[in-house]
C-alpha cells in the first residue's frame, strides 16, 4: 500500500462518485417531490448510454451524442410521468411494479436494438490520454467526469437555492399539499423534476459509457448504487446526494481494490452505519 | 369469510394438482413443482406485504441464501437432505435477522429502498464471491435429495409430491401464524402503527419478528428450489426475482395466503408459456406488470393505496 495507491484509488473513487452524482441527484429530487420509487431510473442511465453510442457512431460528435441521449430520455420520462405514474400517486406498490414493468421493457428493447455485446463509447481525442503528475497518471476522461459533475452540481444548487422555480421545488419537497395550497402548480413542478431526473440519469449513462461501458444488465447493476447514495445522503436533499455519491464512490472503489470478492459488500457497511445512527440519511429530514 | 373462500380455492387447486399429476408428462409436472415452490415464496412475502404492510424489495435474498447453502453443501460436501434443509433455514433466518435490524427502522419508501439495497448485497456476494459461489457460472449438478422413501426423488412425480407436501406444511404454518394473536397484531400494525403503539404493543418487535419469519419461510422455499432446479446462480437472488414475487402477491391480492400462491402459479405458467413461443418474453412480462397495475388494481387492495 503505497501513497500512490491511495492517491490513485481516491481519484478513481471520486470520479466514480461524480458519475453516481449525475444518476442519484435526479432520483433524489424525484423522490423528494413525488415520493415515487422509480426502478426504471437505471434504465434511463442505460438507454442514455446506448443512444449516445448510436449518435456518436453516425456523427462522431461527442457532445452532441451526450445531449441527444439526455434529451431523448427526458422525453421518455415526461411520457412515463404524464401517462402512467401520475395516476399512481401514493400507491407505492403500484409504482414499484409499474416502473419495473417499464425497466423490463426497456431492457428487452435495448437488447433487440443494440444486441447483447458490451460497447464502450468512443472518446474524442481531447479526452483521451492521461495527465501526469510526477509518477502519477490521471486519465483525462475521469477528470472530465468530475468537471461535469461539479458544473452540474453547481448549476443545480444555484437553480434550487437562488431561483423562483428552485424555491417552488423546495416547497414541493417540504410539503406538496401546502405548496399546492399557496398556488404552486405541484403537478407541473413534478413533471419538470421527473424530466430533469431522467435527463441527468441519461447524461450520466452517456458519460459513463466512456468508462463503465454500455452493456445489458447495467441498468439493474447501477440502480442499487443510486439507492444507496440516497439512503446515505437523505431523501430529496441535493447536498445529501453530493456527499452520498462521493462516499459511495470512494467506498465502492476501495472495496473493489482491497477486497475484490466482497466488493458489493463494502456498500453494506456504510449503509448499516448510517441507518443505525441516522435512519433518514445524513441530510434527510423526517 | 374471504379467508375461508381462499382456503377452499387453494385446497381445490392442491387436490386437483395432486390428482392430475400422475397423468402429466414431465414438462407440465416440472411446472407444477415450480409453481408449488414459488407459491411458498410468495406466501412468505405476503406475511410482510399483505399482513404487516411492509413492501420488501429484497425477498429473493433469503430464498437465494438458502438455495446457495443447499447448492454448496449438496455438491462440495455431499451432505444429505436434513443437513441442507437445516443449514438453508438457519442461514436464511440469520440473514433476515441481520437485514431486519436495519430495515425495520425505516418505513414506506425508505423501507423499499433499504430492502432493495440489502437484497443487492446478497446478489453482489453471489456474483463476486467466486471462490464460494462460483460467480456467474452458478453451482450446477445439485443432486435430488434421498429422503429414505421407497421412491427415488430423481423421478419428477415423487419429487413433485414431496414439494407439494412441503408447500402444504408451509401454507398450514403460515395460516396458523396469520390467524394467531401475533398475526392479528401484525394486521393491526398494518392498519395503524401509532394506534397499536398507543395500545401498548411493541410494534418494532412485531415487525421484526414478522420480517425474520418471512425470511425463514422464503428460505424454506429456497431449499426446495435448489433441489428442484439442480442449479443455483445469481439469477435466483437478483432484483427481478424479488420484484416478480411482489407481482405474484399483488396479482393474487395481498392479505390472503391462497391468493399470492395462486398468483405465483399464474406467473410461473405464463412465463413458461410465453417463453416457448417468443424470445421477447421480458417485453411481455413488462407489459403484464403494467397491465396488472392499470387494469387490475383491485389485486392491490386499499391498504397499500396510501403511502405515508
Amino acid at each position: 500500500m503505497t501513497v500512490e495507491f491511495w492517491i490513485v484509488q481516491t481519484f478513481n473513487g471520486l470520479s466514480y462518485g461524480a458519475l453516481l452524482f449525475l444518476l442519484a441527484s435526479g432520483l433524489s429530487l424525484i423522490f423528494g417531490v413525488m415520493r415515487i420509487v422509480n426502478l426504471a431510473h437505471g434504465s434511463y442511465f442505460l438507454l442514455g448510454g446506448y443512444i449516445a453510442l448510436s449518435v456518436i457512431w453516425r456523427t462522431s460528435t461527442f457532445p452532441l451524442a451526450l445531449l441527444a441521449g439526455a434529451v431523448a430520455i427526458a422525453l421518455v420520462g415526461i411520457g412515463m410521468e404524464r401517462l402512467f405514474l401520475r395516476r399512481l400517486a401514493g400507491q407505492t406498490l403500484g409504482q414499484v411494479l409499474m416502473t419495473v414493468g417499464f425497466a423490463l421493457i426497456f431492457q428487452d428493447l435495448a437488447l433487440l436494438i443494440w444486441g447483447g455485446d458490451p460497447y464502450s463509447l468512443p472518446l474524442p481525442s481531447w479526452l483521451q490520454g492521461v495527465v501526469t503528475a510526477g509518477a502519477l497518471r490521471f486519465p483525462k476522461y475521469r477528470i472530465f467526469i468530475m468537471a461535469v459533475a461539479v458544473v452540474i452540481g453547481a448549476l443545480l444548487w444555484l437553480a434550487l437555492d437562488r431561483t423562483r422555480v428552485g424555491a417552488m421545488i423546495r416547497a414541493a419537497v417540504d410539503d406538496a399539499e401546502m405548496a399546492q395550497g399557496v398556488g404552486i402548480r405541484v403537478p407541473t413542478v413534478s413533471l419538470g423534476v421527473f424530466a430533469l431526473g431522467a435527463l441527468l440519469a441519461a447524461l450520466g449513462g452517456g458519460i459513463g459509457g466512456g468508462f463503465l461501458g454500455v452493456y445489458p444488465g447495467l441498468d439493474f447493476e447501477i440502480l442499487p448504487y443510486a439507492f444507496v447514495v440516497i439512503i446515505v445522503g437523505g431523501l430529496g436533499s441535493l447536498p445529501g446526494a453530493m456527499v452520498g455519491s462521493l462516499l459511495v464512490g470512494l467506498l465502492d472503489n476501495f472495496g473493489k481494490a482491497l477486497f475484490p470478492e466482497l466488493a458489493y459488500f463494502t456498500l453494506f457497511a456504510p449503509m448499516a452505519l448510517i441507518l443505525a445512527l441516522r435512519p433518514t440519511g445524513l441530510f434527510g429530514r423526517t | 369469510m374471504k379467508d375461508r373462500r381462499g382456503i377452499v380455492i387453494g385446497l381445490v387447486a392442491v387436490i386437483a394438482a395432486a390428482g392430475v399429476a400422475p397423468l402429466l408428462s414431465a414438462y407440465p409436472l416440472t411446472l407444477l413443482t415450480q409453481a408449488a415452490i414459488v407459491a411458498v415464496l410468495a406466501m412468505s412475502l405476503d406475511v410482510l406485504l399483505g399482513y404487516t404492510g411492509l413492501p420488501s424489495l429484497g425477498h429473493a435474498a433469503y430464498f437465494g441464501v438458502a438455495a446457495y447453502a443447499v447448492g454448496i453443501l449438496a455438491t462440495d460436501y455431499q451432505r444429505g437432505f436434513l443437513v441442507c434443509l437445516v443449514a438453508g433455514l438457519v442461514l436464511a433466518t440469520l440473514t433476515a435477522a441481520v437485514f431486519g435490524l436495519l430495515a425495520i427502522r425505516a418505513t414506506g419508501t425508505y423501507f423499499l429502498m433499504i430492502t432493495l439495497a440489502l437484497g443487492m448485497v446478497v446478489w453482489g456476494l453471489a456474483f463476486r464471491w467466486v471462490s464460494m459461489t462460483k460467480g456467474d457460472n452458478g453451482i450446477a449438478g445439485v443432486p435430488r435429495p434421498e429422503l429414505g422413501l421407497p421412491w427415488s426423488m430423481g423421478a419428477p412425480l415423487p419429487f413433485f409430491y414431496v414439494v407439494l407436501v412441503a408447500a402444504l406444511v408451509a401454507w398450514a404454518l403460515l395460516g396458523l401464524l396469520v390467524r394467531s394473536p401475533f398475526g392479528l397484531t401484525l394486521q393491526g400494525i398494518r392498519e395503524s402503527d401509532s394506534r397499536m403503539r398507543a395500545l401498548g404493543y411493541n410494534v418494532w418487535l412485531h415487525k421484526y419478528l414478522a420480517f425474520v419469519l418471512s425470511g425463514a419461510f422464503a428460505g424454506f422455499a429456497g431449499v426446495f428450489w435448489a433441489y428442484y432446479n439442480g442449479f443455483v446462480s445469481p439469477v435466483d437472488v437478483q432484483l427481478v426475482t424479488s420484484v416478480e414475487t411482489l407481482l405474484m402477491v399483488a396479482l393474487g391480492g395481498p392479505g390472503t395466503l391462497a391468493g399470492p400462491a395462486l398468483g405465483a402459479a399464474l406467473i410461473v405458467f405464463l412465463k413458461n408459456f410465453v417463453s416457448v413461443y417468443t424470445k421477447r418474453w421480458l417485453l411481455i412480462l413488462g407489459a403484464v406488470y403494467i397491465g396488472v397495475i392499470l387494469f387490475a388494481p383491485r389485486g392491490v387492495p386499499g391498504a397499500f393505496r396510501r403511502n405515508r
